[in-house]
């Protein structure tokens, strides 16, 4: 070989080695995510947290996941089945590997349900009615039900999926126990089946998400085209808005609403709005013969269907929308949202905002003077703002309420006490499923923990709704359970049970190079985002 | 002088006892953390679950009992918001606050004592005047405010700065710095500012006035007397004497500038122990809480003792009432 011929060839190594290095290089796309919060653990199965789910949902997987749509999609389960009604089979998904390299089968899936199961997990709800999980075969999995659950994939939808092996290894066999002080070795770490990994976790400072090379779905044709993550938590609204104008993060999650004009103005800053699965209501103390905040006494006026009709006649959703939430807001009549299984658009109908009509109720009920109300609500925005704005929609008809705003972490334990005349909160549709709002919110609450009225504090009771929320528990027909779950979001609607004022949009702030897919369940899902 | 500093010291710790004491009790009323743990759609069972495992069902005195205990033994318990040790996020969270409160304290005085020596030589000059107007505008304008202020400016117009965050750190031991890198000082630059605007205000003030009333005294005009220079009066007679009240009032306020950290730390995402404290009181994260306030009464308590006994050891008065000295 002469001399040329040998820097020949080296060259043409070396050209080939920087041709292989070069596309990697080039391709590096972090996207820097800023939003107020923080995880509170990575421990997959010790918190049932928003923070925590928006960075654990990247990481770990479970048997069903939903695509660009919120359809459920097979996830680390490729089919299943329903042999007899209290047992589900999953056929899993074969040759998935965990981050570290363990092989996926039946036997981590058998350990997570025993773990989600665990007391000390906050993540059963994921599994509700699940007894148990039984390995059939490597690659097939049972759960046996100790009662139905028709929309089990719908609550599979949250569960997660940890390596058995890992768990085992370091000692991270049991969700996180507080009262023990113990640092388990899972809050900090993780090793999913998930398109992105922890690679850095400093709480309140920075966590690393990186791509997952080897992910089994990498082809998916939603995949975008990240290959790391830095997630900054940035608590104080006016610094997150000022990073995403400085240029120092590309996204942010929680724009604070009075920026979003300003934002929207820069060419540098695209908004992208999307409706979250989760209502602001109005609920009522329909329960007790006489108000505790009122000046009625001897009787309760919210008792009477059509005070309850005044009120939500006396209210206007156009205003609350336009002035408290700067348009940011889609007014509702349902109970049961768009997105959520049973939703109908038949059932979806508000009361008109209609102030003469609300007198003539009030007066037909014996109030033609009105009467005096407080309305509890808790201090977090918009439900504070909100809560100043209703009164005086109601004193224009007669009734004279006093907004009590209390800081959440009070709040709660007040209106769980039942100690309210009348509140304003937000729910999430957790489950994407009608039953899960009808049954704790509607249902007569028995005062005990049976999953039935559990979050029902004012107490309303109707026991044909009653009947047909239990029915709607066991129908296994999904056409006649929705004309089912269409009848009680009708008898909701019509006797005014709880009074549903909007579903909030939500707004995400970015750069203009970021193209976000907008979640439901306001979760940013980084493997389908791009970044130009 | 033995007697004197075990008094200080027993005192010292009645004070600590009664700041867990406040602090715990306090606890009672910014409500309930399971609340804040558990999403609104959890069951009654799901937190009645959590309480118990966070052992929050049990009677204030049996918390505050186990809470002193574990205190002594500098277990603080877990954090009910990150769950790990208090102890070790404390220790995490210090150096950031550390630097930050030391960089404020050397802003006020390497810009107060010169602006304060130049607003009492030069009292009548228009630029003394407008730097006394202008030093009320630090007092005054609340840190957020300034911050936000400096943001806008140095991070959003010019983008200079970085607006948030600590930059990279060097890690020595346990201790994290930000001194040593690029970003880390660029980072350093914006919160330092802020919050060592009202050092600077106050020392500025406070030296000028020291100085005023030096420069009338007798040694003063005996110094002038004898022919020395200018220069020689003021720097090597006037601000010598005038430097003791300041430095104690620096040392006290290095207290503050770490307590009241929180604001500034809120608004630079700067990750020291007061935006770790403000989360912490958000989520009702008592461990953290009660942490925080009992280093921050520590501190306290441990620069006053500084002080006190710097003050027996310079002022002999002190010592001569002997017994009946309680405190300066």
């Amino acid at each position: 070989m002469t001399r040329s011929k040998i820097y020949c060839a080296l060259f043409s190594a070396l050209f080939t080695t920087v041709i292989a290095i070069l596309p990697v290089s080039l391709e590096a796309k972090t996207l820097r995510y800023a939003s107020q919060d923080d995880p509170q653990t990575l421990d997959p199965h010790s918190a049932n947290l928003l923070p925590t789910n928006r960075v654990l949902s990247q990481v770990y997987e479970g048997l069903v996941m939903r695509d660009k749509n919120f359809k459920i999609i097979p996830g680390l389960a490729v089919s299943w089945s329903q042999p007899d009604p209290k047992t589900w089979r999953f056929k899993l998904r074969p040759n998935v590997k965990f981050h570290e390299g363990q092989a996926f089968t039946a036997d981590d899936v058998v350990f997570s349900v025993e773990r989600a199961l665990h007391p000390l997990s906050q993540l059963k709800s994921s599994l509700q009615g699940v007894q148990t999980a039984k390995k059939v075969d490597n690659l097939t999995v049972d759960l046996i039900m100790k009662e139905p659950n028709p929309v089990l994939l719908n609550h599979l939808f949250q569960f997660r999926i940890a390596s058995k092996e890992w768990a085992a290894k370091n000692k991270s066999e049991i969700p996180q126990n507080y009262k023990d002080r113990e640092d388990t070795f899972s809050s900090r770490n993780t090793n999913g089946t998930g398109p992105f990994k922890v690679t850095l976790r400093q709480p309140d400072v920075k966590t690393v998400l990186v791509a997952n090379a080897d992910w089994w779905n990498k082809n998916s044709p939603e995949k975008g085209n990240l290959t790391q993550v830095d997630l900054l938590p940035v608590k104080s609204n006016a610094t997150r808005a000022a990073a995403l104008l400085s240029g120092e993060v590309d996204f942010v999650l929680d724009p604070p609403p009075q920026d979003i004009a300003r934002l929207k103005g820069n060419p540098n800053i695209k908004i992208v709005e999307g409706v979250e699965a989760r209502f602001q209501y109005l609920a009522f103390d329909s329960n007790r013969s006489e108000l505790l905040y009122s000046d009625v006494k001897g009787k309760n006026p919210l008792k009477d269907v059509k005070v309850r009709q005044a009120i939500a006649h006396a209210i206007d959703v156009e205003a609350i929308k336009e002035k408290v939430m700067r348009g940011l807001a889609v007014p509702t009549g349902s109970v049961v949202p768009p997105g959520v299984q049973g939703y109908s658009k038949d059932a979806d109908k508000r009361p008109a905002f209609d102030k003469e009509k609300a007198k003539k109720l009030l007066t037909e009920a014996g109030y033609p003077n009105g009467f005096s109300i407080t309305l509890d609500c808790g201090n977090i925005q918009p439900a504070a703002d909100i809560c100043q704005a209703i009164p005086p929609m109601l004193s224009q008809v007669g009734i004279r309420a006093t907004p009590n705003i209390v800081p959440q972490a009070t709040f709660f334990p007040k209106i769980q006490k039942f100690d309210t005349s009348m509140y304003l909160l937000s729910w999430g549709a957790a489950t994407y499923d009608a039953l899960y709002n009808l049954q704790l919110l509607l249902h007569t609450s028995t005062g005990e923990n049976t999953g039935f009225g559990d979050s029902n504090y004012g107490r309303y009771s109707n026991p044909k709704l009653d009947d047909l929320i239990k029915k709607i528990g066991v129908e296994s027909d999904m056409k006649k359970r929705d004309g089912m779950i269409r009848d009680a979001s009708t008898i909701i609607t019509n006797d005014v049970a709880l009074l549903p004022i909007h579903l909030p949009l939500v707004p995400w702030a970015m750069r203009k190079n970021v193209d976000a897919v907008f979640a439901p369940n306001n979760v940013a899902y980084f493997f389908r985002f791009k970044l130009n | 002088m033995l007697a004197f500093i075990i008094r200080r010291l027993l005192q010292s710790v009645l004070v600590m006892v009664a700041v867990g004491f406040i602090a715990f009790s306090l606890f009672n009323f910014v409500g309930d953390p399971v609340s804040l743990m558990l999403p609104p759609e959890a069951t009654q069972s799901d937190r009645d679950e959590v309480r118990k495992s966070l052992g929050l069902d049990e009677p204030f005195y049996v918390q505050f009992g186990k809470f002193v205990g574990n205190a002594v033994q500098g277990n603080f318990g877990i954090s009910l918001r990150l769950g790990r040790p208090v102890s070790q996020l404390l220790i995490e969270r210090l150096p950031a606050t550390l630097e930050l409160a030391m960089t404020a304290a050397v802003i006020g005085l390497l810009v107060g004592i010169p602006v304060g020596v130049y607003t009492a030589l030069r009292r009548n000059s228009i630029l003394a005047k407008s730097l006394l107007t202008g030093s009320l505008i630090g007092v005054s304008l609340p840190n957020f405010l300034i911050g936000i202020f400096l943001i806008l400016i140095f991070a959003v117009w010019l983008g200079l700065l970085p607006s948030f965050g600590r930059g990279d750190v060097t890690k020595i031991g346990l201790w994290t710095t930000g001194l040593l890198t690029v970003t880390g000082l660029k980072a350093l630059v914006l919160p330092a500012i802020t919050l060592g605007l009202y050092p600077v205000t106050l020392i500025m003030r406070l030296v000028r006035s020291e100085m005023m009333e030096v420069l009338r005294t007798d040694y003063i005009k005996f110094a002038r007397a004898r022919g020395l220079s200018n220069n020689a009066v003021h720097f090597g007679h006037a601000l010598k004497n005038t430097l003791v009240p300041v430095i104690t009032i620096t040392g006290l306020q290095l207290g503050g500038l770490i307590a009241f950290a929180i604001i500034t730390e809120t608004v630079f995402q700067w990750p020291g122990m007061g935006l770790l404290f403000i989360q912490a009181v958000q989520f009702a994260d008592i461990p953290v809480m009660a942490a925080y306030l009992c280093l921050i009464g520590l501190i306290f308590v441990l620069i006053n003792l500084t002080v006190d006994m710097l003050y027996y050891t310079v002022d002999p008065r002190l010592r001569i009432s002997g017994s009946a000295a309680g405190g300066h």
